[in-house]
């Protein structure tokens, strides 16, 4: 493998000169690199809303998709297809550039945050160091599609992460899966009680509450109601723009989701420290864990019944700001002390 | 030309093009979305400079809070640009006195590199396992801890100021108490009343 990506590196200086090629080579593995994360994952966006519909189907005592192929496993292709050749109607009174750019908006932040996330120890497209900010910057910026489609919502995730940050002493992604294999229980084998999100669990849950509400998933859905709003900010697209608007929402569930594993799960860690766990590649514990949190999504969406808007803003501000100030400053004061678990 | 003095200039560019149409267009929301591109352009020059923790900062602060709440206004108030234009002749030469200076005082920038007595060398590379951010974090909660604090504290009461300032509470608002909503019990609200079946005439 690297010796392919020496010869290939060669052969890019060979061409354009050795002042041109380094900076070519660079260009085309990053380019590489980019689609060989966003092409699964706009497969799994694809297949996500096939398990959306299964999931909440059997929680409501129903079939759900069966017709398109087996089990009703090519349903998501054909979804693809309807709404690639679907016509594409363009309010007369919209301006036509903006309406366009709203659903790329709200995609592009979704799909720009991989870049800092790790797949393994050492799989990681940009290792950098402020990772977590750079999250954080990107993923804020997801709101302008909302607003510029016609509607917004707010939410204070970023404040439950900085709980991890403290424990951590770190922003780089990968740093922060490395530290959750120390602790107390890491040392005995016991690899999942030493992460992050049983020592922090009211931030875990605060922080799972706030990426529900951040990704406009039901019980909050407000921004696309549609019992109420019909849909909301994107009752006036259609055909291919409307995919993309589905595929950033859902893009976003993944990525929070991901999110959440690296903070709070483990990351790529195996549960247990046994040679026979450690075997399996830590890619296939970082979608397990990751399939987990999204099932989760989907649970709550056939469990609960939509919050208010008031109560939303009641629950983030008079409830969750609180509970993250008092508990920061509880954590920050427990690693002082020598029960320290994080050592 | 290395390639990161071609990035400069493309980026550069695009910044000159957005700052320059964020005063020339006539839709506010255009004139805000091109401020917010040039906040993000400004944002990658400073990434090129290697200011990585400057560069993200910006970005989550302008692009994603401030411009975020600035559309907002621009959105929710009707704006007549007519009547934004009635005092243009009026406003302008104190517009154009203030552009002069800014001028001014651009160039009194650029020129003071060619007299060196003022200026700060250059600093020297730090490495490759520099980080800005880390850097800065330990600047800031060590040496500097204090007056960081200060002006932490400064923006908290300015946050609570505005809001007292601002608000006004309406005396007929009906108000819900969570807390009593979910005390409640079936005893409070719903009484069983024991009746004999009533008889038809």
């Amino acid at each position: 493998m690297n010796e392919l990506v020496a010869t290939l590196a060669g052969y890019s200086s060979a061409w354009f000169g050795p002042q041109w090629g380094p900076p070519v080579w660079v260009f085309v593995k990053t380019l590489v690199l980019i689609l060989v994360i966003t092409l699964p994952l706009f497969g799994c966006v694809a297949y996500l809303t096939l398990a959306e519909r299964k999931i909440i189907g059997y929680m409501q005592v129903r079939i759900g998709p069966n017709r398109v192929g087996p089990a009703g496993l090519l349903q998501p292709i054909a979804d693809a297809v309807k709404l690639m050749f679907k016509e594409l109607i363009i309010p007369a009174g919209a301006n036509k550039f903006l309406f366009v750019l709203a659903p790329m908006l709200t995609l592009m932040p979704a799909l720009a945050a991989w870049a800092v996330i790790p797949f393994g120890p050492e799989v990681v497209l940009a290792d950098v160091d402020a990772g977590l900010l750079y999250v954080m910057a990107i993923t804020s910026m997801g709101v302008y599609g909302v607003i510029i489609a016609g509607w917004a919502s707010n939410s204070t995730m970023g404040f439950a992460l900085v709980c991890v940050l403290l424990v951590s002493q770190s922003l780089n992604l990968s740093d922060i899966v490395n530290g959750q294999a120390r602790g107390r229980f890491a040392a005995e084998g016991l690899n999942f009680l030493s992460w992050n999100w049983l020592p922090l669990l009211p931030m875990f849950l605060v922080y799972f509450i706030s990426a529900v509400a951040e990704t406009n998933r039901a019980p909050f859905d407000v921004a696309e109601g549609e019992s109420e709003i019909v849909a909301g900010f994107h009752v006036e697209y259609s055909g291919m723009t409307f995919a993309v608007f589905f595929l950033g929402e859902y893009a976003n569930m993944i990525l929070v989701s991901a999110l959440a594993t690296i903070m709070f799960l483990g990351g790529w860690l195996p549960p247990i420290d046994a040679p026979l766990l450690n075997a399996i590649p830590g890619f296939f514990w970082l979608v397990l864990k990751i399939g987990f949190l999204l099932f989760c999504f989907l649970w709550f969406r056939a469990t609960f019944p939509r919050y208010r808007y008031d109560q939303i803003m009641r629950l983030g501000w008079k409830v969750f700001i609180p509970l993250t100030i008092v508990w920061l400053v509880l954590v920050a004061a427990w690693m002082q002390t020598p029960w320290n678990p994080w050592q | 030309m290395t390639i990161e003095l071609l990035v400069f200039y493309v980026f550069a560019a695009l910044l000159a093009f957005a700052g320059l149409r964020v005063i020339t267009a006539r839709n506010p929301v255009h004139a805000a979305l091109f401020l917010v591109l040039a906040f993000f352009t400004a944002a990658a020059i400073w990434m090129l400079l290697r200011a990585e923790f400057l560069a993200i900062a910006l970005v989550l602060v302008y692009v994603g809070a401030v411009m975020v709440l600035f559309l907002f206004v621009v959105m929710m108030l009707d704006i007549n640009l007519d009547r934004l234009r009635e005092g243009f002749w009026r406003y302008l030469p104190l517009g154009a006195a203030v552009g002069v200076l800014v001028v001014f005082e651009m160039a009194l920038v650029v020129v003071a590199k060619y007299y060196a007595s003022g200026t700060l060398p250059m600093p020297a590379d730090p490495g490759p396992g520099y980080s800005n951010t880390k850097a800065l974090g330990r600047l800031l909660y060590t040496d500097y801890v204090y007056p960081f604090e200060l002006a932490a504290v400064l923006l908290l009461v300015a946050i609570v100021a505005a809001i007292a300032l601002t608000m006004r509470r309406r005396k007929d608002t009906k108000y819900q108490d969570p807390a009593r909503q979910a005390a409640v019990k079936r005893r409070d609200r719903v009484r069983l009343v024991s009746m004999p079946a009533e008889k038809k005439e």
